[in-house]
Order: C-alpha cells, then sequence, then structure tokens
C-alpha cells in the first residue's frame, strides 16, 4: 500500500482528500499545527478504511523545521498534497502587515520551503506526485482579494515551474484551482449554490485528476471558463470592474 | 438560513451553530436561549425546527469498532448510511433500522426509530449500549439502560429536548449474507392483513403496504412483505445509483384519481397470493433511499406523514374506522404503511406499544388539516396516539392523552433546566 502526505490536514478540503484517498487504500500522514485535535479523525479513518493513520506535527510557516520535518517520516510518502491554505478578508489584511506576512506565509513561502526538500527527494528516487491547492484568486489579481490571490499566483507560478523541472524524474506535478467551496474558510460568505463545490466533491475531482495525471485542474469545471474569460478581460477595463 | 425538515413544512428562518469541540458548546448552550439539535433534516415535521439549530453533521467520526463483539462508537453525526458502508462488509447490520438510513444516530436515538423488526427487537434504544449527553449547564452525564437510568428514558425518543447527544455505542448484529429472501402475501381485505401478521409473526422483518383508497369488501386490502437474512449467499455492499427528483412536482399532479390508479397498479404488480423472491439490503429495507429528494413529488407546499398507533385489543375496530374516513375523504396517500409492533418499553416518549401502526403520506392541502383532527378523535377513541418524529400539527390535548409518562418527562425537563434551553417549534406547541 502506498502512502500519502497531507499539509494542512485540518482544512476541510484536506479532511475530504484524507478520506478519498484512505477509500482508494492509501496509508496516509496527516500533518497539521496542534496535529493531537486530528486524533479522531486519525481514527476514525482507520476504522473506515482499514487505512493506517499517523499524525505528525507541522507548521508551515516555520521554514526552518521543514528539513528536519521530512527527514522525520517512515517510510517517506510516494506522494504530497499541500492544502495548507490561509484567507484573511481583503479589508483587514491590507490593513495589517502582519496579516498580509501571514497570507504570503502560509499559502506561499512555507509551502514552497517545504516543497523544495520533498521535491528533491522526489526527483533523486524518480517517482511520487505532488499536488498543489492553488486557487483561481491567483489567476488575476481583484480589489476583493489580491493579497490571497498574490500569494497563490506565486503558488500557481511555483508549481508550474516544478512540474518542468520534475517531469524528466517521472514526478507527476499537478496545480488545483478550487472555485468556491464550502469551507470553514468561506462559511460566512454567501455563495453561489451552481459554482459553489463541496469539499467531497472536490476531494473526489483531486483523485481523479492526479491519476490520470492532469495538471492542471480547476474544480469545478466550470472554473477553468470562468476564469479563461476574466484573465481575457483587457487591463484598460479590468480595473474599473467590481468582480 | 432558511430551513426545512423532510416534509417541507414549515420553512422557517433560522441561524445554525456547528460546535467545534464540547467547550464550544458549552459556552454556545449559556448565551444561545431556546435552541434544538438538527441533524440530517430528516424527521418530517416541526420536531428539529427552532430559530436556533445546533448542528450535528460536523461531528462525524468512527470512535471505535469492537470487530469481534460488533460493538460500534460514533459521533452523534455519523449517518446510519455511512456505518452500514463499514459494517456490512465486515458481516454485521444494525439492530434495529428505520425505512431510511439516511439519519445521524443522534437523531435515531432522540426519534428512538423502529423498524420492520420491532415486533422481535423493538426501538433503536434496545440496541443502545451508552452515549454521552450534554446537559444545558454543560455537565456531560454518561446515559445507559443501568446509569443515569431517567435520563435515558427520556432523552429516547425525546425529541432532543433534554440535551445534545454527542456520541453514542452500539451493538450490532451478526450477519453472513447480504441476501434478504421476501416474501409477499397479497391480502384481500382487512382480516386477512390482520391474519396474515399473526401468520408470519415469527418472521424477523415484517411490514404491509396497504391500500389506503381501497373500500368496502376491499377494505384494508395489502401487501404484506416479510422476510429475513439468507443464509446462503456472500456479504456484498455497494453503493447503488441514485434517481434523483430534481424539482418540485406540481401538487397538482397527486390527486385523487391519480393516488387511486397509482394503488391500484401497485396491488396488482402480484399476481400471485404468495411471492417470494431474494433482493438485497437496500431494496429490502431503504426502497426510497434509492430516489433522492423523493419528498418533492408532493409539491412545493410539502406534505405531512400522519402516523398513529393503536393498542392491539383495539386495532381492527380502529383502523376499519379510520381506513373508512379516509377513503372516504378522497384525500389520497400512495405510501401508507401498516404494521404489527411489539412490546412498548420504558422510554417516556417512545411511539411504539403492542397493536397497529398506520402511517399515511399527505401533501399539504386545504382541508387536510380539519380531516386529521376528525382522524385524531378516532386514534384518541381507540386509545391510540401519534408519532412527534412525524407530525407538524398535533394538539396538545390530543399529543397528552396519549402518552401518560408525559409528566414525568415534563418534571424531569423543569427539573434540569432543560425547558429553558431546548425547545422546537413542536415541543413550543406540545408544551413539552
Amino acid at each position: 500500500m502506498n502512502t500519502v502526505l497531507i499539509i494542512g490536514a485540518k482544512s476541510d478540503i484536506a479532511t475530504a482528500l484524507a478520506h478519498a484517498y484512505a477509500k482508494n487504500h492509501s496509508n496516509l500522514m496527516l500533518a497539521a499545527r496542534k496535529v493531537e485535535t486530528l486524533q479522531n479523525v486519525a481514527r476514525d479513518l482507520h476504522i473506515r478504511y482499514r487505512v493506517e493513520v499517523t499524525l505528525h506535527e507541522l507548521d508551515i510557516t516555520d521554514t526552518i523545521s521543514h528539513r528536519t520535518f521530512y527527514e522525520s517520516l517512515t517510510p517517506k510518502p510516494q506522494g504530497v498534497i499541500i492544502a495548507s491554505g490561509y484567507m484573511c478578508e481583503q479589508k483587514i489584511a491590507q490593513q495589517s502587515l502582519e496579516k498580509t506576512l501571514e497570507t504570503i506565509n502560509v499559502n506561499f513561502t512555507g509551502a514552497v520551503s517545504l516543497l523544495n526538500t520533498i521535491a528533491n527527494d522526489f526527483e533523486a528516487r524518480q517517482s511520487g506526485f505532488i499536488v498543489g491547492i492553488s486557487s483561481v484568486a491567483g489567476d488575476r489579481g481583484r480589489a476583493t482579494n489580491y493579497i490571497y490571490g498574490a500569494a497563490k499566483a506565486g503558488f500557481s507560478t511555483y508549481l508550474s515551474g516544478l512540474r518542468n523541472r520534475l517531469y524528466e524524474s517521472n514526478v507527476h506535478v499537478m496545480s488545483v484551482k478550487p472555485g468556491f467551496v464550502h469551507t470553514k474558510m468561506t462559511a460566512k460568505m454567501t455563495l453561489p449554490a451552481i459554482l459553489t463545490a463541496d469539499p467531497h466533491e472536490v476531494a473526489e475531482d483531486i483523485l481523479n485528476a492526479q491519476q490520470r495525471g492532469v495538471n492542471v485542474l480547476y474544480s469545478k469545471w466550470i472554473w477553468r471558463y470562468i476564469m479563461g474569460i476574466i484573465t481575457c478581460i483587457p487591463e484598460s477595463l479590468f480595473k474599473k470592474m467590481h468582480l | 438560513m432558511n430551513l426545512m425538515s423532510w416534509g417541507m413544512f414549515p420553512k422557517i428562518e433560522a441561524d445554525t451553530f456547528a460546535f467545534t469541540n464540547k467547550k464550544a458548546l458549552q459556552n454556545h448552550l449559556k448565551t444561545v436561549g431556546e435552541c434544538i439539535a438538527y441533524g440530517n433534516g430528516r424527521s418530517y415535521g416541526d420536531s428539529a425546527l427552532s430559530h436556533h439549530l445546533i448542528t450535528t453533521r460536523a461531528h462525524r467520526c468512527f470512535l471505535d469498532f469492537d470487530e469481534h463483539h460488533g460493538i460500534l462508537h460514533v459521533e452523534c453525526g455519523v449517518l446510519l448510511s455511512e456505518i452500514l458502508e463499514v459494517i456490512v462488509p465486515r458481516g454485521w447490520f444494525l439492530k434495529v433500522t428505520p425505512g431510511t438510513k439516511l439519519i445521524t444516530v443522534g437523531g435515531a436515538i432522540a426519534s428512538d426509530v423502529h423498524g420492520k423488526n420491532h415486533h422481535m427487537e423493538g426501538c433503536f434504544s434496545a440496541s443502545v449500549l451508552e452515549y454521552n449527553l450534554m446537559l444545558p449547564s454543560g455537565k456531560v452525564i454518561l446515559c445507559s439502560h443501568t446509569k443515569n437510568k431517567k435520563y435515558f428514558y427520556a432523552t429516547c425518543g425525546g425529541m432532543g429536548l433534554t440535551g445534545i447527544i454527542l456520541d453514542a455505542k452500539i451493538s450490532l448484529k451478526k450477519i453472513s449474507t447480504t441476501t434478504i429472501e421476501q416474501t409477499t402475501v397479497k391480502t384481500a381485505n382487512l382480516q386477512e392483513t390482520f391474519d396474515a401478521f399473526e401468520q408470519y409473526s415469527q418472521t424477523p422483518y415484517s411490514v404491509a403496504w396497504i391500500d389506503s383508497q381501497a373500500q368496502g369488501a376491499a377494505l384494508g386490502r395489502s401487501l404484506l412483505m416479510c422476510g429475513d437474512f439468507s443464509t446462503k449467499g456472500s456479504l456484498h455492499y455497494t453503493k447503488k445509483k441514485r434517481i434523483n427528483i430534481p424539482k418540485n412536482f406540481p401538487s397538482s399532479l397527486l390527486s385523487s384519481w391519480s393516488v387511486t390508479l397509482f394503488n391500484r397498479l401497485y396491488y396488482n404488480r402480484f399476481t400471485q397470493n404468495i411471492t417470494t423472491e431474494e433482493v438485497d439490503i437496500d431494496t429490502f429495507f431503504y426502497p426510497l433511499d434509492a430516489i433522492e429528494n423523493w419528498n418533492r413529488i408532493y409539491g412545493k407546499e410539502g406534505f405531512t406523514q400522519y402516523q398513529f398507533i393503536l393498542p392491539k385489543a383495539h386495532s381492527f375496530d380502529g383502523l376499519h374506522a379510520i381506513l373508512t374516513a379516509i377513503a372516504a375523504s378522497g384525500k389520497g396517500s400512495f405510501l401508507a404503511v401498516l404494521k404489527l409492533y411489539g412490546k412498548t418499553n420504558k422510554n417516556y416518549l417512545s411511539f411504539p406499544m403492542e397493536g397497529y401502526s398506520l402511517a399515511l403520506d399527505f401533501k399539504i392541502e386545504p382541508g387536510l388539516f380539519e380531516l386529521l383532527d376528525s382522524l385524531d378523535a378516532l386514534v384518541l377513541k381507540y386509545g391510540g396516539r401519534i408519532y412527534l418524529s412525524k407530525d407538524v400539527r398535533v394538539s396538545k390535548t390530543v399529543f397528552e392523552q396519549g402518552y401518560e409518562q408525559i409528566t414525568r418527562f415534563r418534571a424531569l425537563r423543569k427539573e434540569h433546566k432543560m425547558d429553558k434551553t431546548f425547545h422546537s417549534l413542536q415541543s413550543k406547541r406540545l408544551e413539552l
């Protein structure tokens, strides 16, 4: 049985991914801050799907610890999924350097730091897969969400480069760009039903796409076309719009 | 947030609180005022509706499973369908299951649900070993058949009015196959239906679909379906594709003629008096779960399920009178279910008693509640009572006359200030 490492395991999409991969007979390594709160989740996954689930303490912003963290994992996972993310309301983030830096550190710097270490190992052993959960918000900067969007844009670009680099080493890198998803992160937002996915739908999309070797996955699929249109709007027009 | 129960009536505006842990729930209970737990929204009426809801579906972890002894420990928001996916392939089944698997364990306890084997195994609470209940004070107590018995009896069937059930341990039934040998007995009238129930009383599972439109000599004609797990076969449980009803049907679709036509066709589907066949678990136990959102067939105004039970001694006369009144009213129900129940349990508000229960669906329309009021009078006349998990309209007087342990229930509520914290639209109406 293979083992999948999930970073940011407390998020709703991560929990749904844990179920999807466990159902698909993968053992799991769940990493998060205060990971002991996931003890029930780990036990639950073990009972439901008869897979081994281990918990690993990790602060994605504590970049210095990343190498030791990865070295401590035995066995080394076949695949890694980066599901950690932090979204602060734009109005608050733009007034607070602290929140801005946290957004960048969780969504970009931390993810990059950890993946650098993992990518080197996967490249050396010539196998594995990497799934990075970015966001449609990174496809174009909008007044209402551009600090989060910029961090995710950086992450998307990083994943694209990593995919290019690792292609010849037999390591597949998939970028995931979810649109609206019903999660704790969006609990207070009113979301259009037709464009909004449940975490388990996104998780199933990701599992299927990862196994088919998809490069860039939009979930729901319709977001590929929505973002296609949004990125085509000329900047001279776009700057006047309220999206 | 706009919310409703399975009957889609009433629709109310409510705020919801999904607690992250015990501490958060304790704090919330101190300040929320009146609230009620809301699981998967599958009770039919207003028993889980209130303007402040505590949602439990986020609490869906399996905490322990002893596969040797068949003992399962789960959080309150786990659905029976999730349990089946785990236990059936490993040779276990629920000791008691209602006709839908899309309910939470917390809801199953609060409604003290029952199934086709009530005459043998009793209610869901009979399979419950223990559970943790959070009282209004925030204190958590362990309730079982031997510990905190008062709370146990009040909470099983207590419609969420005693506290929040956090997690529960239930015992399971061993099975060696997933095949059910089903026998369908076609009966021509109510007497034959009663005789068939008695004749098959030793079969573990039995329920009858009754033609609620049949009159005169055919009054009470039914298809009694009974069965048991086969000893031949394998353990095989796969998810089937579900049909979805994407939108509300126009409510005019259900008229007395369409229901009569359906009932006639359904009854005559069986040409022989006794038919035997092998079916799978989902077909036998959960036929309606195969149709997602089947509640939409009654139209946008919604529907109610009227379910009552009569003591055995008065069942025949009572059912005769009530079926006559329904057929005469012209208000149709194509899902009418009749069942012979076993002994009553000790829980204060559990519905079952030894006798016959009839459940009928009616779409909400002018004149319906007047009809149901007149049926209530008959139910009382024959010593029966109404099922709270289905109810959305019964009066306090009618309810009280059916449940003799109501004073105990109210006393416990008062003593522990549960009546200051836990309320649903139903408990307000019935002053529970």
